[in-house]
């Protein structure tokens, strides 16, 4: 309780982190099945402190610090949701995720289907995803692709604190295997947050793309810390009198493409937006379910992707800035893509 | 019940000598006790089949503990049926399945069973049905003692919509209540059946989880990374390493630099058991799950059994093992004689009574194989159903851009 009431900064914004912290927190109120695992997530408060508070309202039994052991402990997370709980199991960042990633494919994500409806597997994984600040290689890789390749996955990444608050709810909420992609870079980034969303019953839809910002000249579609990127590109571009239409994603899978298609069959024009690296991924998969469907006799010109660029990660700043999309990127590609 | 007859000794050659009487048994003056089972308890010349006995079993090798499970143990004639029923069952709707698949009415994977019976029984003896089992790929048997029926497991390995998951899971993939499978990533299991205990402890209802794995698997990192985790929070676990001698073609000496899979768990207390006596497997884990019931963590049981057939069917099986070998335990360790035999110089059946059993459970089997090769397979339009649990109906692409099929959870 006294962490939420901090959570609100004295302009009344609210950091993503203690968004994610109050999303949680309601959740373990609300249903005694919710609890939470990881490396740090008690004692330490969490690696980056999102999990803040919880062990000292909650203890051991609901949050529980695991050895560094990925493979073990989300293989017992999921065991735990097959049998009645309904698991938290934080990932310190997606990149671990990888040792692990048998349990959350072929353990937990097939098995409902496999059992014909008879096993259904409720857990949320969550932890940050993609690009942090100097972390290079090894600790710099989006799995938004990966997951959301998978049947049997849903694969949420939020933006703002709303999104993080909304959509975690949710993911807890749903019974069924919920991949939630954070961003170690938003956790710290304040958010007004609305009327509504200072509710304990404040949900947001998986699977429901959402309008930042109307335009008419060129649909920009990205996720996560990208959508930043996209509606300062958008600022820039107004000046010049073209008018981005920004969406934000919220869920990669199932990707809305109704939202996407609508856009674009009033813009004309496509540009996606991600950290992730271009080949096989969400900028990809988008470009195709576009020219597969209604939207694509709109496009006056064929969509692009702005993407990270084709490489492992890596540290000096100078070559990391350049290894993923800037601003100047996202201008750049939009206006070639107007041909202006 | 049956008409009675006089009791053979079976490793005597001797011929029948059948004495029918009014529900009285003449005892046969060539009856002697099998080497190893204690005197008749309660011995009546003109009696009933007798109702209990107390057997001799072999002392199990201890890890990490004081005691071991009791040497002497009682089974009473109704146990001894039913152990001998649901092995027959077992056994039987292998070999169907076996013949099934020679006849391609099965395909892909198929893991036999046959020669571990005794495990899977006298596991399920040694807990309730509210407590939660979990195993890997040789999973028939476990899905019958759990729960399942000959008919929905043999649907289930024809593909059809009478399976028990409805043709969509196969042969790896059978669920029932306290069931979770049938698990074809070798390892992924161990600590699925951990987070189950995980969930008893919880929820405090003194449930426990029996989680199995093989012998090639018990190499698995995975499993080390669960037993620690087990060990520190002292979950209600009991580990079972089914030992075969096999990890599809590698045998135990080739693959492990340590054979004692009971001492493997380090810290956690392990038993050594005949995986070949049901009466072993079903002590060894009362004592396990007494164990874990009392709060004190977990354990690992090592039972060493044998299986008859490949490590699949498309193993023949004798390519990095000799047929001498299989022969032989089959003599002298099938489970199913070992419990026969334990019956029969026990006074506790008749041979007719236990051929009667024979006969129906075969009948059971040919049922069921007839349901499941005439079952239709499940109809198209449930191609994508059950991809999620309680959720609104979702449209999936299909092959190609103008299909789109529908999901129903």
């Amino acid at each position: 309780m006294a962490a939420s009431v901090r959570c609100f900064l004295r302009s009344g914004k609210m950091m993503v982190r203690d968004a994610l912290n109050q999303a949680m927190d309601e959740e373990l109120e609300r249903d005694e099945r919710v609890f939470l695992l990881g490396e740090e997530v008690a004692q330490y408060d969490g690696a980056y402190k999102v999990s803040r508070g919880l062990w000292k309202k909650y203890g051991d039994k609901r949050i529980i610090d695991t050895p560094i052991t990925e493979m073990g402990f989300t293989g017992i997370a999921v065991g735990a949701a097959m049998a009645g709980l309904r698991p938290i199991c934080e990932f310190m960042t997606f990149n671990f995720s990888m040792q692990a990633i048998d349990q959350v494919i072929n353990s937990a994500a097939k098995t409902c289907y496999m059992s014909a409806g008879r096993q259904s597997v409720p857990i949320v994984f969550r932890g940050p995803n993609g690009a942090s600040a100097g972390v290079a290689a090894q600790h710099s890789q989006c799995f938004a692709a990966w997951y959301a390749h998978c049947p049997g996955l849903k694969v949420v990444s939020p933006w703002s604190a709303e999104d993080a608050k909304g959509l975690l709810k949710s993911a807890i909420r749903d019974d069924n295997p919920v991949v939630f992609l954070e961003n170690e870079l938003m956790y710290g980034v304040p958010f007004e947050m609305s009327e509504e969303s200072q509710s304990k019953d404040f949900t947001i839809p998986i699977g429901k793309a959402k309008v930042e910002r109307q335009g008419t000249h060129v649909t920009v579609v990205t996720h996560s810390r990208y959508v930043s990127h996209c509606l300062d590109a958008a600022a820039v571009l107004a000046k010049e009198g073209i008018e981005c239409e920004v969406i934000n994603l919220r869920t990669i899978r199932p990707l809305d493409v109704e939202t996407i298609e609508a856009s674009v069959m009033k813009t004309s024009h496509l540009v996606t937006v991600e950290g992730g690296w271009p080949q096989f991924g969400v900028g990809a998969e988008i470009c195709a379910m576009v020219m597969e469907g209604p939207a694509f006799n709109f496009l006056d010109a064929p969509a692009t992707r702005v993407t990270g660029v084709d490489i492992p990660m890596p540290y000096a700043k100078i070559l990391e800035d350049n290894s993923l999309p800037q601003i100047k990127d996202i201008i750049a590609s939009i206006k070639k893509t107007l041909n202006v | 019940m049956s008409g009675l007859s006089q009791v053979l000794h079976y490793s005597l050659s001797l011929k029948p000598l059948t004495v029918y009487q009014n529900k009285k048994l003449k005892i046969s003056p060539f009856f002697s006790p099998r080497q190893g089972a204690a005197a008749v308890v309660s011995a009546r010349t003109y009696a009933d089949f007798t109702t209990q006995a107390t057997f001799e079993i072999k002392k199990c090798d201890i890890h990490k503990l004081d005691e071991a499970p009791a040497t002497q143990v009682v089974m009473t004639r109704d146990e001894g049926l039913k152990y001998y029923r649901v092995m027959q069952t077992i056994r039987r709707m292998e070999l169907k399945a076996d013949q099934l698949y020679k006849q391609k009415i099965i395909r892909g994977f198929c893991h036999l069973y046959d020669g571990q019976e005794a495990c899977a029984v006298g596991i399920e003896a040694g807990i309730n049905l509210t407590d939660h089992l979990i195993t890997a790929y040789r999973a028939h048997g476990y899905t019958y003692t759990r729960g399942g029926t000959v008919k929905e497991i043999m649907a289930e390995l024809t593909g059809r919509r009478g399976g028990i998951a409805k043709g969509k899971g196969g042969s790896m993939h059978m669920y029932t209540k306290n069931f979770y499978g049938g698990n074809g990533i070798v390892g992924a299991q161990v600590p699925l059946g951990a987070g189950v205990a995980l969930a008893c402890q919880y929820q405090g209802n003194n449930e426990l989880s029996v989680s199995l794995y093989g012998d090639g698997a018990a190499n698995q990192g995975q499993i080390f990374e669960t037993y620690n985790m087990a060990a520190l929070w002292k979950l209600p676990a009991i580990f079972i390493c089914e030992n075969n001698r096999y990890g599809m073609g590698t045998s135990v000496e080739r693959s492990a630099a340590s054979t004692d899979y009971y001492k493997r768990g380090d810290y956690i207390p392990g038993l050594r058991v005949d995986g070949m006596d049901v009466l072993c497997v079903r002590e060894a884990t009362k004592f396990a799950a007494d164990h874990c019931r009392s709060g004190k963590g977990p354990m690992l049981m090592e039972l060493q059994t044998y299986r008859y057939h490949g490590h699949s069917m498309s193993d023949p099986g004798v390519s990095y093992r000799t047929r001498e070998e299989i022969q032989e335990v089959r003599g002298k360790s099938d489970p199913i004689s070992l419990l026969k035999d334990r019956m029969l110089s026990n006074n506790m059946a008749s041979v007719e009574e236990l051929k009667e059993i024979d006969v129906s459970v075969r009948k059971e089997i040919e049922d069921a194989a007839q349901f499941a090769t005439t079952d239709p397979e499940p109809p198209l339009e449930e191609l994508c159903n059950h991809i999620f649990y309680n959720d609104a109906d979702l449209e999936v692409r299909g092959t190609n851009p103008w299909t789109t099929l529908k999901s129903v959870s």
